[in-house]
């Protein structure tokens, strides 16, 4: 076991962080519904293209829709039986998108045209990049960056070290917990396919110190597979890729640049254990563990749930609900989406879904800056929140921009500590917004 | 999944739903009148202190100047046409209400506390545009306006009760025929000189520093560190406040850089000059246990508002108001500098917070060309 390099600047701790709710609560499989709404763009990148028609019998991991460009992933079907009507479906992000309906059969079967590869130790790490390719896998910790492309970093970048994310900072999450504790050999087989496909030898996986059992486990198994397993003091936001790779390896990544530009790949836990059934099964990435919690919640848990499954039929799993819920949240509550309706589809980085009581929900008014400076003792990338939403209130852009609003990570941390309820992330994103929307013009011209 | 079992489960309503920006939590022991709250706490030491020295007319200057700050507030948000109640709920009135309270001889006329809180609250605060927007720190702002209007109330200081219980052993703070007068019980309002004031008005500094050294039987220093002398009621027992300043520091509401270095600076610059010429002023430790330094330093330099966001700022704002104390006390026209070190480096904050802010993570890792 290995302690951590450095401890990242910044960053809270919310003193209950409800993972309890559900850390105890072993992974269950969702039965199977009648209808699944596959959301077609699921990740960063360019849409897939759809290539097949309503009416068409596919069968289970049988791909739906293949890549639009190279950052791009195709998307599989979660169960065999009939191609529906292409409608839209609410989006995680609050705007409508489309997705394929797929109507099952209730027989499950299972062909995705994609050979095990058992001998993956011998195999060319092209061979395993086309197959990660194949499955469509994203990055599963949140921003469903497609990992064909994280895994093919340009020849000029030497890459040397692999950081599995296991520090599930966020608070109220436990997928990748359970993932990590039941799931342990497909989390470490993932991590050195993706070590071979890379051509490195150095394995790290960084897990917050509140997950003793899951780092037990992975303890005793990480030697065979030549991975370490580096202990972090529990401090969110260090699943933060810059915050991760300070923390394991002591490397800073250069202001504006990738992690690549340090050496390192991070890749979340729940994405090796698909890349390993990727290689392994040959099936590709249609479904995923997803976190429901919340106070509300009757029975907290963690589901193996397929992609396309609306939240309610996931809730409806968990029990429903015992009082009123004032906010859904895919994600955590320090940088999940909050959702208006129940409908959303699950999509392949829906890490939990979260619901806040009624009660726990307090919408606050933005009172003025007293510049007390706690969200700048908070910020994990250093940056001057305060100042900068002062300017940003005033719409003074460029000078949000000369403090560096474009590093901001959107953790949260500021805002979580505010003592005038500032909504610094928000004024963050608007500035963002705004800034590249002004850069693309100026492009333009 | 059946009809039947899905109406017996219960499912969240969407119109009960909130969308609004992550975060979705808030740490609830961040408010602002949470805040000031702990302030007040930390201020009841060196209110206490103020009672137990100069009596139930320290109490009266505290209680007026609190309730003519809210007063003043209340009355600034109802011509504002905003809810009356609003921003008095902050609790910063009153906050600014008790420091300004502690910045005044427990002897002041009641109109001196009128007058002294409508130029903390409405010139010094609100006209700026509240809390939060105002460049100088309010309460040293009516301590400044009041002294240059008013010189002669604001210099004149009543002794403590302990000194006029036994006024003979006081006789640096007083002239001898006040204290023949006190024997006597012919005085209604005594007036006594501070520690700053005996080393700085006697004909020479040299001899004021061997006047005040020689009250009480030589524990000159150890009254100056409790508060058994003359001063403003909150500014004189260097140890109430010191305790209130440690609960601040240990509740993270004020940057400790602040104090040390402005203490620390006093100490080591008044070290300086008096190993230099010993005639020229007294000792450090004289300097730093007495004058308003302790309360400008835990108080008033440290106010969230109007004090450097960083540390590096703080280091440098603390220095600075050092330095300006010092030059005063020594060479300056006033015995007293603390008050005005402190609103002139506020007045630098904006300067300061430019000159030391802080580097983006992975920024100085890009100038020194760190990328593979």
């Amino acid at each position: 076991m290995e302690v951590q390099k450095k401890k990242i600047s910044g960053g809270v701790h919310p003193k209950d962080d409800g993972k309890s709710l559900s850390s105890g609560v072993a992974i269950k499989p969702a039965p199977l519904l009648e209808k699944y709404q596959v959301i077609l763009c699921q990740h960063i990148g360019a849409p897939p293209k759809l290539i097949v028609n309503p009416g068409d019998v596919v069968k289970k991991g049988q791909m739906i829709a293949e890549p639009g460009g190279f950052v791009s992933a195709p998307v599989h079907a979660p169960t065999s039986g009939t191609v529906g009507k292409v409608i839209d479906v609410p989006g995680p992000m609050g705007v409508n998108q489309q997705a394929v309906e797929i109507l099952a059969d209730g027989k499950d079967e299972f062909d995705s045209g994609l050979e095990p590869i058992a001998d993956w130790r011998q195999a060319a790490p092209e061979v395993l990049k086309e197959r990660i390719g194949k499955a469509g896998i994203v990055g599963m910790g949140g921003a469903a960056f497609p990992t064909l492309v994280k895994l093919s970093p340009p020849p000029a970048k030497k890459i040397d070290t692999l950081i599995l994310n296991g520090a599930e900072c966020e608070p109220y999450l436990t997928a990748d917990h359970r993932l990590m504790l039941e799931r342990a050999d497909a989390v470490l087989t993932g991590a050195a396919i993706m070590a071979r496909v890379l051509g490195i030898t150095r394995i790290y996986i960084g897990i917050e110190a509140n997950k003793p059992n899951a780092i037990a486990e992975l303890q005793t198994k990480a030697p065979n597979y030549n991975a370490k397993v580096v202990v972090l003091k529990v401090r969110y936001p260090q699943g933060g890729e810059k915050q991760l790779i300070y923390a394991v390896t002591g490397r800073k990544v250069p202001e504006g640049m990738l992690p690549m530009d340090a050496g390192c790949v991070v890749q979340n836990v729940g994405t090796a254990a698909a890349v390993a059934e990727a290689v392994l099964e040959g099936k590709p990435l249609f479904e995923r563990v997803t976190t429901v919690t919340g106070l509300p919640v009757v029975n907290p848990g963690n589901w193996l749930v397929r992609i396309g499954t609306p939240i309610a039929e996931v809730l409806r799993l968990a029990g429903g609900v015992k009082s009123t819920p004032g906010k859904v949240i895919l994600g955590g509550p320090m940088m999940g989406f909050a959702q208006k309706s129940i409908e959303v589809p699950v999509m392949k980085n829906t890490s939990g879904i979260l619901l806040l009581d009624q009660s726990e929900v307090v919408q606050f008014t933005s009172q003025p800056c007293i510049r007390c400076g706690k969200c700048i003792d908070n910020c994990p990338m250093n940056l001057l929140c305060g100042t900068i939403s002062c300017f940003i209130e005033n719409e003074k852009f460029d000078k949000a921009e000369e403090l560096h609003v474009m590093d901001c990570l959107e953790c949260g941390a500021c805002a979580y500590a505010c003592p005038a309820h500032r909504p610094l992330v928000q004024h963050v994103r608007r500035a963002k917004a705004e800034i590249r929307a002004r850069k693309a013009k100026e492009n333009k011209k | 999944m059946s009809e039947v079992a899905s109406n017996e489960i219960r499912m969240p309503d969407p119109e009960n739903l909130i969308v609004s920006s992550s975060p979705h939590i808030h740490s609830n022991a961040d408010e602002i009148w949470k805040i000031m709250l702990w302030v007040i706490v930390a201020m009841l030491p060196a209110a206490f202190a103020g009672l137990w020295f100069f009596g139930l007319q320290a109490l009266r200057v505290m209680v007026l100047c609190v309730v003519f700050s809210v007063a003043f507030e209340m009355l600034w948000c109802r011509i504002e046409g905003k809810p009356v109640l609003g921003t008095v709920r902050d609790l910063s009135a009153v906050v600014t209400g008790m420091l300004l309270a502690f910045n005044l001889s427990a002897g002041v006329p009641w109109w001196i506390c009128l007058v002294g809180a409508f130029i903390a609250i409405w010139l010094g605060k609100q006209v700026f545009g509240g809390l939060g927007s105002n460049p100088f720190n309010p309460a040293l702002v009516a301590r400044v306006g009041l002294l240059v209007a008013f010189p002669k109330i604001m210099t004149t200081w009543v002794p403590t009760r302990q000194m006029l219980a036994h006024a003979g052993k006081y006789t640096g703070f007083f002239d001898h025929s006040v204290v023949t007068a006190i024997g006597a019980g012919q005085l209604d309002g005594v007036t006594c000189a501070t520690p700053l004031g005996v080393a700085r008005n006697a004909p020479q500094v040299a001899a004021g520093i061997d006047r005040f050294a020689a009250v009480d039987g030589h524990q000159a220093i150890w009254n100056a560190f409790v508060g058994n002398v003359g001063g403003c009621l909150g500014e004189t027992s260097a140890l109430a406040l010191l305790i209130g300043g440690i609960i601040l520091i240990s509740l993270k509401l004020i940057k400790w850089q602040v104090p040390v270095a402005y203490i620390g600076t006093v100490a080591i610059f008044t070290g300086i000059v008096h190993q230099v010429a010993p005639g020229m002023t007294p000792d450090a430790l004289f300097h730093v246990v007495s004058g308003g330094l302790f309360l400008g330093a835990f108080f008033m330099a440290t106010d969230m508002v109007t004090s450097p966001m960083t540390t590096l700022g703080a280091v440098i704002f603390g220095i600075g108001c050092g330095l300006i104390t010092c030059l005063i006390r020594i060479w300056g026209g006033y015995p007293e500098g603390v008050s005005f070190s402190i609103l002139f480096m506020n007045a630098l904050v904006p300067l300061i917070d430019r000159f030391a802010k802080k580097f983006p993570f992975g920024y100085k890792a890009l100038e020194r060309g760190e990328a593979i």
